[in-house]
């Protein structure tokens, strides 16, 4: 029997939630649907923006033991999920950080990377390579 | 002179109120220079805030009371006025964990939480073109009032002056922190949201005070 692989997490935080939708489509697309990846998007009430406590549950939601890695889109996504990880305390200090990276880029580098069972710190560098990826 | 958990919950109604008669004001600035998001949100967060103060124990302390509003904020509000504001009123409670009335020291110690608490989270100063513009005025008057064996509701309403007094001059820098830096130069000219709301906010609490 094949023991399953644990694998770092991806979180996807942007002020809309169709946009991590769709690149939750993309990157699952792209990895199978093997890599735990959470979407944080949009208010409870449907407007555009960020919540901190949504991006909280689901950066617990996606860890396996092997770390979290955040990719945002901009302004206050940054501020939420800096606060996400404040509240998420101790337990989770050194094992999630968010990427200086663009959103779609970094989070089909970093999705990608994680399938293959890269570790953490990995991840973490592919996502924030993929800002300096050329288009043409 | 003390404030009481009674008054605390009588700043936070007015602050709801006031939140709310400038939602449309707010979102006008925010349109000029941001998103138009921000009375929006703003009323959105202490519309949830209110509703959230009820469900708590009246034994509730003030403490938990700021760090429940900073809580509901983060999770309601959306923009970045959220973590911002979020953070404000967590830090501030922190400082006055378990009390049920705050001495004059205490309300300056929570001013300085805020304060703190804001500038590391948006990783701005003075002079950015923010909230932070008419906080850190409000926050040093009030301090020095104070020392100066100033009544606290007199001292109060000279921060929200110099509240008001940095919320004026946010109409004459450029933005270098949120969606309003994208404008650079051109965001001159007008008043920073976020100031405002913080300057109604700081106004909302010499209001209730001086009245009561």
């Amino acid at each position: 029997m094949m023991v399953e692989e644990k694998m770092v997490g991806i979180v996807l935080v942007s002020h809309s939630r169709k946009i991590v939708e769709g690149i939750y489509e993309l990157a699952s697309q792209m990895t199978g649907g093997k890599v735990p990846i959470g979407i944080a998007g949009g208010t409870q009430d449907g407007r555009l923006g960020t919540d901190a406590t949504e991006i909280m549950e689901e950066i617990k939601k996606v860890d396996e033991g092997e770390g979290v890695v955040v990719l945002v889109d901009i302004g206050s996504a940054v501020m939420s999920a800096q606060m996400a990880i404040e509240l998420l305390g101790e337990e989770y200090e050194g094992k999630v950080k968010i990427a200086d990276a663009p959103l779609v880029e970094g989070a089909i580098a970093a999705s990608v990377e994680a399938s293959i069972g890269s570790d953490f710190d990995k991840v973490l560098l592919v996502a924030e390579e993929a800002k300096k990826l050329n288009k043409f | 002179m003390v404030i009481t958990k009674n008054d605390v919950l009588k700043i936070v109604d007015k602050i709801v109120e006031v939140i709310k008669e400038n939602k449309e004001y707010l979102t006008e600035l925010d349109a000029a220079i941001g998103d138009a998001d921000h009375g929006i949100n703003l009323d959105r967060g202490f519309d949830a805030v209110k509703q959230k103060l009820t469900t708590l124990p009246e034994t509730t302390d003030i403490g938990t009371i700021l760090r429940t509003i900073g809580m509901t904020l983060v999770s309601t509000v959306g923009g970045a006025s959220g973590p911002l504001y979020g953070t404000a009123f967590m830090r501030a409670g922190q400082v006055v964990q378990g009390k049920n009335e705050l001495s004059e020291e205490d309300i300056v110690k929570i001013f300085e939480a805020a304060l703190d608490g804001i500038k590391q989270r948006g990783k701005a100063e003075a002079g950015d073109k923010t909230m932070i513009d008419s906080i850190e005025p409000a926050y040093k008057a009030l301090k020095e009032s104070l020392e100066n064996n100033i009544a606290l509701p007199e001292a109060l309403n000279r921060a929200a002056n110099a509240a008001k007094e940095g919320m004026e001059y946010t109409k004459n820098i450029s933005a270098r922190k949120g969606r309003a830096s994208y404008l650079g130069e051109r965001s001159i000219g007008h008043l920073d949201p976020g100031a405002t709301s913080a300057y109604l906010m700081i106004k909302s609490f010499s209001d209730v005070v001086n009245l009561s």
